[in-house]
């Protein structure tokens, strides 16, 4: 099993925590994983992306060309990336604010209305969680139970608090689909 | 899951490792994209624990400064910076070097020349390898191409400068920088104590006692008798270093019909490319110089015996390629694929640069 996935929205969605998250999950599950963020000052208000790798095996690039799964928060992202995804590959976007669909015919296109969701939550924080559940309940590359374990390793003590939250928001995103 | 597995940037594992090997100081200055090993080092607070010094200095060239004056007194002390910060303490390497005190200096390389960019490069190979500084001097440099070994350069780069009383450096670049994996850390140390400093390190500036000679730890000789015997000294401790801590990591190099050398993170993307070409029949092989100083000229061109070309690929403009043609003597074509200025390239790049430099077909090139 290797599952190959881009995560690239706007920096403040939660990107790069939403793989930050996923990553540890994977750990938690024993696998093969690597996070490799975009950095730098692209990050305030521009583009930000992490490729995430997850694998049984050890894995050598962290830096990709195609890839399995994508999950797409913005316009410049799916101008980006859309060409990027392996055939039978998957692309997860949300449709707001962007204005061209994706139009591949050789991928599995799935729309996840995340930002309504996270507004009918009154959890805006929770939008990036409601993506990772849309994608955990299309790729279950790692389990619910491995994800609320990565949280606990990945935040410091004092924020395990939100954990609940976060798992509601995920298990909204599951129900989306 | 084993516990002790943990998942961090090699930034953050380089302040791990450090605590943990009882590093007695850390002097440095912010610089994207390594600023994760001061803030780690912030966040662990080892001084409440190790006892060790961790002190953000106004500049590179303080840090280098400081990095001199704990290693005069025996103690494991180290500085991390990026190239424009590593090119302002080449004068203080130079000083360390020539005083022959050991210390561990990280450079995480990002896209110059000049400012340049924050972005993966490694393009001070050149600098790094051969000198850096003025003088005729080497630093022990190891290329770390993931985090784990991030980890475990630290560790090694110490025993390395106090066993050759010479400076080394961890030339890592972005990616391993800012990437995060899994990673084992080290046993937590003591660090050494004031006896065992002075047991140690008989040269250090331990506070003279009555049964030894004043120390005395200076670069300046102004006998050039005198400073022609140091440099046969320098001399004769590089060539026990060439002969003893060449590091090297080969793959597939059995029954490969070409070859690529490359390092640090460009190593991982040659070793998916290598995959890859395999996939489609052609057999390819990589050798990761470990050590890029010492070099490993023979593992090279014992490697490339039955090749039929070289493919040096480096994040610059083609430097390594030099310290690859001269262990290959002109016997195999050596030719180069490199991308500058802070783009990292990707597996089917480095294919791309086989069919157009060897004229190698993939049977299945279809990314």
């Amino acid at each position: 099993m290797k599952e190959e996935i881009i995560i690239a929205g706007f920096g403040g969605q939660g990107v790069l925590s939403m793989g930050k998250i996923l990553a540890y999950a994977a750990l938690m599950n024993d696998m093969e994983v690597t996070w490799m963020p975009s950095y730098g000052p692209e990050q305030r208000g521009g583009t930000a992306n992490v490729t995430v790798i997850i694998s049984d095996e050890e894995i050598s690039s962290p830096i990709v060309d195609t890839y399995d799964t994508a999950v797409i928060l913005n316009q410049q992202s799916l101008d980006k990336f859309e060409s990027h995804i392996k055939p039978g590959g998957t692309l997860i976007y949300d449709p707001y604010g962007i204005h061209r669909s994706p139009a591949r015919t050789d991928i599995n296109i799935v729309k996840v209305n995340a930002m309504d969701a996270s507004i009918e939550l009154g959890n805006a924080k929770g939008y990036n969680m409601i993506l990772l559940g849309a994608l955990l309940k299309l790729k279950p590359v790692v389990s619910l139970d491995d994800v609320l374990r990565g949280l606990k390793k990945a935040l410091p003590e004092r924020h395990h608090h939100l954990i609940p939250a976060n798992e509601q928001a995920i298990l909204k995103g599951m129900s989306l689909l | 899951m084993n516990e002790d597995i943990r998942l961090m940037k090699g930034n953050e594992a380089i302040a791990h490792a450090a605590v943990r090997y009882g590093v007695d100081g850390y002097f440095g200055y912010p610089i994207t994209p390594q600023s994760e090993v001061l803030e780690t080092l912030e966040a662990l607070m080892p001084w409440e624990t190790t006892g060790m010094v961790v002190l953000q200095a106004e500049s590179e060239i303080s840090s280098i400064n400081m990095v001199y004056g704990g290693a005069a007194t025996g103690k494991a002390v180290m500085t991390s910076s990026s190239s424009p910060g590593v090119s302002l303490m080449q004068e203080g390497i130079s000083y360390l070097a020539a005083s022959e005190l050991p210390a561990l200096i990280v450079n995480v390389m990002r896209g110059g020349p000049g400012l340049g960019t924050i972005h993966p490069s490694q393009s001070d190979y050149f600098q790094a390898t051969k000198g850096g500084g003025h003088g005729d001097y080497h630093l022990i440099v190891l290329a770390p191409s993931s985090v784990q070994e991030m980890a475990d350069f630290v560790g090694l780069g110490f025993d390395l400068a106090f066993k050759y009383r010479t400076p080394a450096m961890i030339l890592a670049d972005g990616v391993v920088g800012q990437m995060m994996e899994k990673v084992v850390l080290p046993e937590q140390r003591q660090r050494r104590t004031a006896e065992e400093i002075r047991t140690q390190c008989p040269w250090a500036l331990t506070g003279k006692t009555a049964d030894r000679k004043r120390n005395v730890v200076t670069s300046l000789e102004l006998d050039s008798a005198i400073m022609e015997k140091n440099n046969e000294r320098f001399q004769r401790t590089y060539k026990e270093i060439e002969a003893n801590e060449v590091r090297y990591q080969g793959y597939h190099l059995d029954d490969a019909e070409y070859l690529i050398v490359a390092f640090g993170s460009m190593a991982r993307i040659c070793l998916k490319a290598v995959e890859e070409a395999r996939k489609a029949g052609v057999k390819i092989g990589l050798l990761r110089p470990i050590t890029l100083w010492p070099f490993p000229y023979e593992a090279i061109c014992k490697a490339s015996e039955n090749a039929k070309g070289i493919l040096v690929a480096e994040l610059n403009a083609g430097q390594m390629i030099e310290d690859v043609r001269l262990a290959v003597h002109d016997n195999v074509p050596v030719e180069h694929f490199g991308r500058m200025g802070g783009i990292v390239p990707n597996p089917a790049e480095v294919l791309g640069a086989f069919t157009d430099k060897f004229g190698v077909k993939f049977n299945d090139q279809t990314n």
